[in-house]
């Protein structure tokens, strides 16, 4: 360990001396992938292609493990990192609990409490029915919810005041409906249950209902963005992604964007933030990950230093005020 | 008949010689994970998936990546089996059901009989899933998606009343045993409500007590300690070692055949729902004991029967093999390896879902095609080393001991990488030495563990979906059918003893 930290500065003095900072620290150890969430979810999903691919393309001497941390809605994972002060072979991959776990839990975390590395991608959300239903547009699902009164149609999402239920109530403020709201475990739990019509719509994420709408079961209303998403190949034989309107075109005025960014511990030095950093922007290069990306129908925008610390600052306010209107910040019932 | 053609191509797609060794070297690395408790399969097919990053880019190469990951799958579910037997310590979840008979039988001798009827089962039920995987996996798929909350809650109703309404001992303590695990897994984040509970502000109890950690301290430790007491020895040193026990338990398997059906079916059912493996041999545990006509026997340690094994390792073995038809004609993981599983298949490039069977056809077949030989791979790797694993209980017990107990510290350390576990183990371990003294069971307590916030879960969406109206659990034949048939099993008991009451009174 000692003798880590001792190699690990005098890499670091050396790289000032030089004048440069490139490529000037490097792991000593296997690299902790922290996952605060289970295995076989969107974060883990990436996680395991971040590590796939920096292996398969040896950008890393050391070789990096990945561990799910999902206790207490990830802040299992959080306070581990946050705990692991100027460690720096541990990085944390984050998803919107990052905001709404200690919101809603009051659990001591903060993201100011670890060191921002880079946004890898941000994932969308989009409005779906069961293919069979009657509903072709969101104003027309919308209405059919508000005239059929409070409590009466079903929105399932993942999990308990995070980003699903956040969308949910964001919805409900626009348009005066009101949904009852029935967490899953998984997003791919949900979209199951939409296709049995145990439920009557849902805010999957792409992934996650991509094949069931392949299979002609699930009908894509609209997209929770500013904007159509770019990847104009078909997806079903009659569909390409960019064919669903944003839901503000579609009289929805809710726009969300989930974040799967990398941070690290606190107290970290620059040097090794720039690693990792650099490390990130070379498996975001790779052709594995832009497939992965069009696959997921993700947002590819990529943040990095003082850009990335202004919008994590920026969404944590937002969450702060979706959090508050929607009665879920700790305490509050 | 399409789908035999579609099998036999499968098999020319994983009779590659290469896909032969990724198959042995997959069930011997499962078996050991499944050996090693806390390193279970789903943590042993997450640290390899990496791996088969690589592997899966070259042509063909996702059948060899899902054969070899999914025979790790196969391995550990063979390999729970072992130290349940042996040693009382379960080493994956679905193996605790395996420990109640094959334990005594193991102290009694028969050591290679209970292992030998446990691995035989095993691929019985997972031979039995695969056919079914092969020939209804369209009408399978369509059942599933009937079950939304309220047949979920169903399905765990039935196993908590098929497991409560056997109970030998004493009602009040079953109940008060399975109180106390409803209230251990209720500890942690309320996933309906996104607030924590019962963490006294203790962030170390945010995750909840993993399943694992109560059942290596229980069991494995509160085994120890009451060797300790009892004179420092196993029981089990005059097992005879040799080959021939196999074909012994051979002999007396087929007396069992209608255990084998009934348990295959219920592990098919279970896993296909997906409830899950864990549920499936508490089920089909609970199920014999009350059909079988040496039930009263079950779990005795004077009689142990050798189809209390049989029984519940046919059934998780058939829903760990079915449990991978939701994941891949639906995308819904039925434990958590195949959700795992599931998640290679995303980075890998495949997209499980209506369409994978029609897009995919060699890897479809290639991968059920795998299913029939992981197994058998499977069942040749274990029963050539059932007098190895019998052998171990000749050693003695104060050079086994201190092993069993670095093993099982080793166990629950990994399970989240906390000591704060490797504590509650030792807890939990002295918790199950005062249980067993004071004849509570302990059981109906980790059946709780495992799913009570499953169950809870399950009721709070079907009771949100209804708007609190408990009707729901009868609004339709399927699920009307499954509450009817739980609390029909939860009464039993008393009715049978209220009638053999009044007939004793005419």
């Amino acid at each position: 360990m000692k003798f880590s930290r001792i190699v690990a500065a005098l890499f670091a003095a050396g790289a000032v001396l030089a004048g440069s900072a490139a490529q000037a620290w490097e792991p000593t150890k296997s690299v902790e992938f922290v996952v605060p969430a289970g295995t076989g979810g969107g974060a883990d999903q990436m996680a395991r292609l971040i590590q796939g691919i920096v292996a398969k393309n040896g950008l890393m001497k050391q070789s990096m493990i990945v561990v799910n941390k999902g206790g207490g809605a990830g802040a299992e994972g959080f306070l581990e990192v946050k705990g692991a002060k100027g460690d720096p072979h541990k990085i944390i991959i984050t998803l919107s609990n990052l905001f709404t776990t200690p919101m809603a839990t009051g659990v001591p975390f903060n993201w100011k409490d670890l060191t921002p590395v880079s946004m890898m991608a941000l994932d969308q959300f989009v409005l779906w029915v069961n293919a069979e239903s009657p509903y072709k547009t969101a104003k027309e699902y919308i209405d059919a919810v508000k005239k059929a009164g409070p409590n009466k149609f079903k929105m399932g999402g993942t999990g308990s005041r995070q980003e699903d239920q956040i969308i949910t109530v964001a919805i409900e403020k626009q348009t005066g409906v009101k949904f009852t709201y029935i967490p899953f475990k998984g997003g791919g739990d949900v979209a199951v249950q939409l296709v049995g019509k145990h439920i009557d719509s849902s805010v999957n994420n792409p992934i996650e209902a991509v094949a069931q709408w392949r299979g002609g079961k699930l009908r894509p209303l609209c997209v929770f963005d500013d904007e159509r998403m770019p990847y104009k190949q078909k997806v079903t034989d009659t569909m390409s992604w960019a064919d669903i309107p944003p839901c503000k075109q579609a009289g929805v005025d809710v726009d969300y964007l989930m974040l799967r960014g990398i941070f690290m511990a606190p107290g970290v030095t620059e040097d090794q933030r720039v690693f990792y950093v650099r490390l990130m922007q070379r498996v975001r290069g790779t052709p594995e990950w832009k497939e992965f990306m069009e696959k997921g129908a993700f947002n590819t925008s990529a943040l990095m230093g003082d850009d990335y610390r202004t919008w994590v600052a920026k969404e944590e306010q937002r969450h702060q005020q979706l959090m508050k209107e929607a009665g879920f910040l700790a305490g509050s019932k | 008949m399409e789908e035999i053609s579609s099998l036999m191509h499968g098999f020319a797609v994983a009779l590659s010689p290469m896909n032969l060794v990724l198959m042995f070297v997959g069930v011997v690395l499962g078996v050991l994970i499944g050996v090693l408790p806390g390193l279970g399969g789903a943590n042993g097919v997450a640290i390899l998936l990496p791996l088969t990053f690589t592997m899966a880019q070259t042509p063909g190469g996702t059948t060899s990546a899902i054969i070899l990951l999914s025979c790790i799958y196969w391995g550990a579910l063979f390999g729970g089996a072992i130290t349940s037997i042996l040693f009382n310590i379960p080493g994956e979840p679905w193996s605790v059901a395996t420990t109640f008979d094959g334990y005594p039988l193991a102290q009694q001798g028969r050591a290679g009989n209970a292992l030998a009827a446990a691995f035989t089962s095993s691929f019985i039920g997972a031979l039995v899933a695969v056919v079914l995987i092969t020939f209804l996996s369209p009408f399978v798929a369509r059942f599933a998606l009937q079950f939304g909350p309220p047949e979920y809650f169903s399905v765990y109703l039935l196993t908590f009343c098929a497991f409560i309404g056997m109970s030998k001992g004493n009602p009040v303590k079953t109940i008060a045993a399975m109180m106390l695990g409803f209230a251990l897994a209720a500890v942690g984040l309320d996933k309906v409500t996104g607030q924590l509970r019962l963490t006294f502000g203790h962030t170390e109890l945010l995750k909840g007590f993993d399943f694992l950690i109560a059942v290596i301290g229980l069991f494995g430790i509160g085994e120890i300690l009451k060797t300790l007491e009892e004179g420092l020895e196993f029981k089990g040193t005059q097992a005879k070692i040799n080959a021939r026990v196999v074909l012994e338990t051979w002999k007396e398997l087929p007396r069992y055949w209608l255990t084998s059906i009934r348990s295959s079916a219920i592990g098919c059912f279970m896993g296909i729902v997906p409830g899950g493996a864990t549920p499936a041999s508490f089920m089909s545990y609970g199920v014999a004991q009350r059909m079988s006509r040496q039930g009263a026997h079950f779990g005795s340690s004077d009689k142990p029967q050798i189809e209390g094994v049989v029984a519940p390792e046919t059934a998780a073995h058939a829903a760990g093999t079915s449990a991978l038809l939701p994941m891949l004609t639906l995308g819904v993981p039925g434990s958590p390896t195949a959700a795992v599983l599931l998640g290679g298949l995303l980075i890998w490039g495949l997209q499980p879902g209506p369409l994978l069977f029609t897009e995919q056809k060699d890897f479809v077949w290639g991968l059920i095609a795998s299913m029939y030989l992981g197994n058998i791979a499977g069942l040749i790797v274990v029963l050539t080393c059932v007098p190895l694993f019998a052998a171990i209980l000749r050693i003695p017990f104060a050079i086994i001991a201190p092993v069993i107990l670095v093993i099982c510290a080793i166990g629950a350390y990994t399970v989240a990488g906390a000591m704060f576990d490797v504590y509650m183990m030792v807890v939990f371990g002295v918790a199950g030495y005062v249980f067993s003294k004071l004849n509570y069971p302990l059981a109906p307590l980790v059946l709780a563990i495992v799913l009570g916030d499953r169950a809870e879960e399950s009721f709070r969406q079907a009771m949100l979906v209804s708007q609190g109206d408990l009707g729901i659990f009868f609004s339709n034949g399927l699920v009307g059918t499954m509450t009817v048939l739980a609390l029909g099993l939860l009464v039993w008991p008393f009715l049978a003893g209220l009638m053999a009451r009044l007939r004793g009174k005419s």
